[in-house]
């Protein structure tokens, strides 16, 4: 199979959806002839022209609600949000307007977004263009949040959003544009609320969200030399959550780690390490164990930053003491 | 000029508009005072000729915003009593099956797109409307709703911004009731508001809101021209509130005068002038507009008594509507 970069698998996904459907239209900042500073966009306003690759003013409220506004009346936006830390400035048009408005109309309205924006440290970005605020919004119910861990869930992740008839924000990892992966020519869509389980294991479950998946990947590679089998989950999506999967990966191995970019504290590591000791407890061997970024905002220097975020040796550690039965007494 | 209203059933039919609104809220805020009505309310009389006056010049498929203040908007774009009295009690058979209450009240069959209940949120979505009619080659125009207060948030300037670069249908109009809240307007608003509109280039007028055929005159023909795309519109209505902020801001004299409200009411309300201007041109007689008057009295009332005795929501529908697609979100 053929093997392209994420963002050529994101731009494949926007341009297959805009020629199915003339609704679907991209609006943000520096969208059109730039394609956005990762280039993920290139070659869009060409094909569809600026009626439907809409560069707008810095402002990302304005364009947010703008978006909600064109989805309740026909619409299909696909909003881009440059960064994921400038989710705080449309809060209100997301929250409060977005993800309510299907419900306070008792169902007579819809809304029909995909908000497209990044995660993701270890860039040398510093505090404000490095985070990984998919939590916030996971809280928020009337949201879907779609996080792919790889090209080929890009693709299929986008497609299925953009003819979704709710908000769905998804969070791409900026650090993996350029990461290759295999991804069908022929088209395809992955359906929300369907974890994959990308490894199967007998010894402990490691779950893993967007560039987590490929911790925990390189992490069972180094118990595998070890001898200690792990298994690999990726939920891909976080709302809808493919609890039975999850569930039945702890009942099998008994241990279980939740691997996610966003802090520790509070977060989706949290939320799924609780799901699982509520609903597996009598078949786990020890506690959940949570590893999320750590809960500093996320400095400059390379020194720090690198420490910041959850890396394979770090994951394979715990799983180590895990299996050992050493983490009982921690809990 | 585009025709306003000019013939007498045209007339008699913006008079009874504006009666419905007032008896509407007369008898919410008895529903109020006498603990009938969960939650709290924010009257709109003494605005009749804003809402009516600008309804009156739009057509079903016309898009309209409103605010926290939203009961004569969705009178005025079509709504009827008994669905609205339902609403407001927080009934089945409501608008939004009693999942909005009075602050999220619409028609959206009538090209309501909601009452929003953060003050200026809705200025993204009235624009995002306009955007739709721009988009898919439609003439539908939008108009946003919101007070003199909301004229302070930032979100107003974004999308005016984009709406006057892209020419966009939409009417942005100011309900200047003199109060923010419990604020006087001249303490929040520096400058004027409409030359905050010409600064963007967007034309803007500022009419007697008490006059509600003068209202329908300018409206008419910015509705006009906006379908022919020389839009955007900023209109400033100059209006007063009778009530208080909300129905239970009773003890106001610290923020405004008995006397001056006794001289809004009886000297400038606009069905008082409206109704004058019938008489004195021959187009109603006293009998007629009494018996009008009363049949709307009876009409509100037996939709006040259906609401009264209709039945809530089946506790069931409390995860239903928060995604489309989805009947039960947490099953």
């Amino acid at each position: 199979m053929r093997e392209i970069t994420l963002s050529q698998a994101v731009n494949e996904a926007l341009a297959e959806e805009m020629r199915r459907d003339d609704t679907v239209f991209i609006i943000g900042e520096d969208v059109a002839e730039a394609g956005t500073p990762f280039k993920v966009l290139s070659g869009l306003v060409e094909e569809f022209g600026a009626q439907r690759v809409v560069d707008t003013p810095i402002c990302e409220p304005g364009f947010m609600g703008l978006a909600v506004g064109a989805a309740m009346t026909g619409t299909r936006p696909v909003v881009d949000l440059m960064f994921g830390d400038f989710i705080f400035l449309i809060m209100d048009q997301l929250c409060n307007q977005a993800a309510k408005t299907h419900y306070m109309s008792g169902g007579k309205l819809s809304v029909p977004l995909v908000l497209r924006t990044n995660m993701g440290a270890t860039r040398r970005s510093a505090a404000q263009h490095s985070q990984s605020l998919h939590a916030l919004v996971a809280h928020i119910p009337g949201l879907k949040v779609a996080m792919p861990s790889s090209a080929y869930e890009a693709k299929g992740l986008m497609k299925t959003a953009i003819r979704d008839n709710n908000p769905v924000v998804i969070f791409e990892d900026k650090l993996m544009y350029q990461d290759k992966a295999p991804v069908p020519e022929e088209e395809y869509l992955i359906p929300f609320g369907v974890a994959n389980i990308k490894r199967e294991g007998t010894d402990i479950t490691l779950i893993g969200t967007s560039s987590m998946v490929q911790v925990c990947e390189k992490a069972a590679d180094i118990l595998a030399a070890e001898g200690i089998s792990a298994e690999v989950i990726d939920p891909r999506t976080i709302v809808p959550l493919d609890e039975a999967t999850l569930l039945a990966s702890a009942r099998k191995t008994s241990r279980v780690i939740v691997v996610d970019e966003g802090h520790q504290s509070y977060g989706v590591t949290g939320e799924i390490a609780s799901r699982i000791n509520e609903k597996a407890f009598y078949h786990l061997d020890a506690p959940v164990l949570r590893m999320g970024a750590m809960d500093v905002p996320i400095p400059f220097s390379p020194a720090l930053e690198d420490i910041t975020v959850p890396t394979p040796e770090g994951v394979a550690a715990k799983a180590r003491m895990l299996v050992a039965g050493e983490m009982i007494d921690a809990a | 000029m585009a025709n306003a209203k000019t013939n007498s059933e045209d007339y008699l039919r913006m008079y009874r508009q504006m009666v419905r609104i007032r008896t509407f809220e007369d008898n919410a805020n008895q529903l109020y005072l006498s603990a009938k009505m969960p939650g709290l309310t924010h009257m709109y009389s003494g605005e009749e000729a804003v809402a009516v006056g600008i309804c009156e010049a739009l057509e079903t498929r016309d898009k309209i915003t409103s605010t926290h203040r939203g009961h004569g908007h969705c009178v005025a774009k079509g709504a009827e009593f008994k669905q609205m009295f339902c609403e407001l009690l927080g009934k089945e058979e409501g608008y939004c099956r009693g999942k909005g209450g009075s602050m999220h009240i619409a028609d959206q069959s009538n090209g309501n797109l909601g009452a929003n209940a953060i003050v200026g949120g809705s200025m993204g979505i009235a624009t995002g409307a306009a955007f739709t009619s721009k988009m898919l080659g439609r003439d539908d125009v939008a108009v946003c709703f919101f007070g003199d207060g909301a004229t302070a948030q930032g979100l107003l300037y974004e999308v005016m911004n984009m709406a006057a670069l892209w020419h966009l249908p939409v009417i942005y109009a100011c309900e200047n009731n003199g109060y923010s809240e419990y604020t006087k307007t001249e303490e929040i608003a520096a400058g004027s508001i409409t030359d905050r509109a010409r600064a963007f280039g967007i034309e803007a007028h500022q009419v007697d809101g008490q006059d509600v055929l003068a209202v329908n005159a300018l409206t008419t023909d910015l509705v006009a021209r906006a379908r022919k795309g020389e839009g955007p519109f900023f209109i400033e209505l100059m209006t007063y509130r009778y009530h208080g902020h909300h129905v239970g801001d009773i003890n106001r004299e610290y923020y405004r005068t008995k006397a001056e409200e006794k001289d809004w009411k009886e000297n400038r309300d606009p069905i008082i002038r409206f109704r004058a201007h019938l008489i004195t041109e021959g187009l109603a007689t006293e009998d007629e507009i009494e018996a009008m008057n009363a049949e709307i009295a009876a009409d509100a009332k037996a939709a006040v008594d259906y609401a009264l005795d209709a039945k809530y929501p089946d506790q069931s529908e409390v995860d239903m509507h928060v995604y489309s697609g989805i009947t039960h979100a947490l099953a």
